[in-house]
């Protein structure tokens, strides 16, 4: 069970200002059925300038739609220079805070309110920049950029809880944490260099493993473990002693056996035991 | 507020008579029942009879059972036992709609050296048993198929998985943590070489399930550790549950004619109604091979989460398959195997009940239900424009 505000909950089970507006100055929509969750967002502008009216359609979770009706309200009697300054975190904040993993829905609320505001000034023609990344929600480069700047994130989770890039298929997980690093100024750890070893390198260091971290733990159960061979990314061994007659001896060779040689050589090692 | 439990599939009220039954094993026998002493005797002769019910239950004999923490302790150990009795076969088969107690393992298995089949299913949800029968090889080691689909509700064939992997020498497991007091699960009849049951899904308390292993199946523990379970599961019995769970078995049995009658009438009518009273609804999965008392329906252009919470605030309790409930983005990795089309997948509820539910309380969601629907659906850009969207839109993968 979520923990929302009570503020998200009475958002959430009254919401203000559901609905159209027919003739409105303003109109600006994101997500769609396959997400989850989708925003339609309207708005009418006096002629100074100011939002007289605002009113949202919403497809969504609990925290969507009192996203959405926190944003129409935060709206009406505002300025468009002072709506455009709205960011999600001014969403979450008016709600008292949302789950970390709903911050999408007040980003979202951003992103219908900007592209209303283009809309509004002609500019909703302006083409979709930057590049996706990920496929499953059609996310870009540039969004998830401004994500991260804008709310300081750290880890391709937070990116995934503020605008859902990376909760799909999990293949652009590698992508956004380039992202992620470029702003934070890491340089993004090459493939660790061990993946250009030479077949004798890779032997040495999974005998160093074995020895080093491996077999004083097997020894102190009386038992032992003997390198066989190496075949591309497949280590074989025998086990020895007590080990080579115990029933648990293939955890003790898949969970820890392989995953310390893994972690200490390669990670594409696969361990298997010969008779 | 009255509270109107429609959630039992997640887990179930303890009965009464259970929590009578383990009381005095907190207290009072709170033996361990290895000790050569007056209070370990006590426990020890309450965890006989326990297995004895279990037993009963499920059409085993006691010392097939070995009790455990959980459903999911249960699988586990099936799934390791199998391969490691078989260590040259190096592939495993089961269904993409398995509880993420084997789904999860499998992934982690293949990840690691084995090669595991993911049968399909189709749009009810119904196993595709040519490409189950076909993906069998001399390397199979072990087939693991869920008796009964939590979610859908889908009822497996596995009476005749069972006699195919016997006559190819492969060892079968069965989930069957739904279906397990729900309907008659028989391993007399069935040859099933190992199965899995979870307590708390019939009326005994969490933290406790069991493993009934066939005789002469290839074994090897889980938890090494003490004599306990006769060296097949290390570890103090979980004494005080276990007697809950024998004391939950029996009542499962004098019950099981009352959720096929009665429980299953209380289902269908809600169904049928809901059905009726929302327009753009559907049931998920095959309607006759299926749990007597669960049904999911998805109810197009709404969201779950914001159907459940709109219930909870009348105090009904269901579930969903939709993403926002569980953290993740995406829907039930059931619904999308079945290719349930995005319109619905994200509104859909599955409601499971209970001998403890009664005629008023369907009137009363089939009361409730149908504004909270439409509200949500007059709150959508979807649910207007509709007509355009049906035709653009493809279905889950």
């Amino acid at each position: 069970m979520w923990e929302y505000t009570d503020k998200v909950k009475d958002h959430f089970l009254n919401p203000r200002n559901v609905g159209k507006i027919d003739d409105a100055d303003g109109v600006g929509e994101v997500g769609s059925l396959a997400c989850g969750d989708a925003l339609r967002l309207y708005f009418k502008v006096d002629k100074n300038g100011k939002i007289t009216d605002a009113k949202f359609q919403t497809f969504g979770c609990a925290s969507a739609i009192a996203s959405s009706s926190a944003l129409t309200e935060m709206l009406k009697g505002m300025s468009l220079e002072e709506a455009q300054k709205i960011s999600n975190e001014d969403i979450a904040q008016f709600l008292g805070g949302l789950p970390k993993e709903k911050m999408h829905c007040s980003v979202m609320g951003r992103d219908a309110l900007e592209k209303a505001i283009d809309y509004y000034r002609g500019e909703s023609e302006k083409k979709q920049e930057g590049k996706i990344v990920c496929e499953c929600f059609g996310v870009t480069d540039l969004e998830i950029e401004r994500t991260v700047r804008e709310n300081n994130l750290r880890t391709v989770e937070d990116v995934t809880d503020y605008v859902k890039a990376g909760g799909g298929c999990g293949q652009c997980h590698e992508q956004i944490q380039e992202i992620i690093d470029s702003i934070l100024g890491k340089e993004t750890p090459k493939r660790k260099e061990k993946v250009g070893m030479t077949n004798l390198q890779k032997i040495k260091l999974i005998e160093e493993t074995l020895e080093r971290e491996i077999r004083p733990a097997l020894k102190q159960d009386g038992g032992d473990i003997e390198l066989v061979d190496v075949d591309g990314n497949q280590v074989l061994v025998k086990l020895r002693g007590t080990c080579a007659k115990c029933a648990a001896s293939q955890v003790t060779l898949k969970h820890y056996v392989e995953n310390k040689l893994q972690e200490f050589v390669t990670p594409e090692l696969v361990v298997e035991e010969v008779q | 507020m009255r509270i109107v439990y429609m959630d039992n599939n997640a887990t179930t009220k303890v009965d009464p008579q259970v929590v009578e039954e383990m009381i005095p094993y907190f207290m009072e026998s709170y033996g361990n029942p290895s000790s050569m002493h007056i209070l370990g005797g006590q426990a020890g002769i309450k965890l006989k009879e326990a297995r004895v019910n279990v037993a009963d239950l499920i059409g085993a004999q006691p010392e097939e059972i070995i009790f455990t923490s959980c459903g999911t302790e249960s699988d586990n150990t099936a799934i390791w036992a199998a391969l490691r009795s078989n260590p040259d076969k190096k592939h495993i088969v089961t269904t993409r709609v398995e509880h993420p107690a084997i789904k999860n393992l499998a992934e982690y298995l293949a990840k690691n050296g084995y090669r595991v089949t993911f049968v399909p299913v189709d749009r009810k949800g119904r196993l595709d048993m040519d490409f189950f029968y076909e993906s069998l090889t001399d390397e199979t080691a072990v087939a693991s198929v869920m008796w009964a689909n939590n979610e859908s509700g889908v009822i497996f064939p596995i009476e005749e998985i069972a006699l195919v992997l016997r006559d190819r020498g492969i060892v079968f497991h069965s989930d069957a943590v739904q279906a397990v007091g729900k309907l008659p699960v028989n391993m007399e009849k069935v040859e099933v070489d190992m199965l899995s049951l979870s307590g708390h899904k019939l009326h005994a308390p969490k933290g406790v399930g069991a493993l009934s292993v066939r005789k002469r199946t290839k074994f090897s523990p889980f938890l090494i550790g003490g004599h306990q379970e006769k060296g097949r599961r290390g570890g103090t019995e979980h004494v005080s549950s276990i007697i809950g769970l024998g004391k939950a078995a029996q009542l499962a049995l004098e019950r099981h004619e009352e959720v096929n009658t009665r429980v299953r009438a209380l289902r269908d009518r809600l169904e049928k109604k809901l059905l009726e009273r929302i327009p753009n609804s559907m049931v998920n999965g095959d309607r006759e091979m299926r749990l007597p008392n669960t049904t999911s329906i998805a109810f197009e252009y709404v969201e779950g989460e914001a159907i459940l919470l709109m219930m909870n605030e009348l105090g009904i309790c269901a579930s969903s398959g939709s993403a926002c409930t569980s953290g993740s983005l995406e829907p039930s990795h059931v619904l999308r195997a079945m290719g349930v089309p995005f319109t619905a997948a994200h509104g859909s509820i599955r409601f499971s009940l209970s001998t403890y539910n009664t005629d008023k309380e369907v009137d009363f969601v089939i009361e409730k239900l149908p504004p909270i629907i439409k509200r949500l659906r007059e709150m959508s850009p979807f649910w207007a424009d509709r007509e355009g969207l049906a035709n653009a839109i493809c279905s889950v993968q």
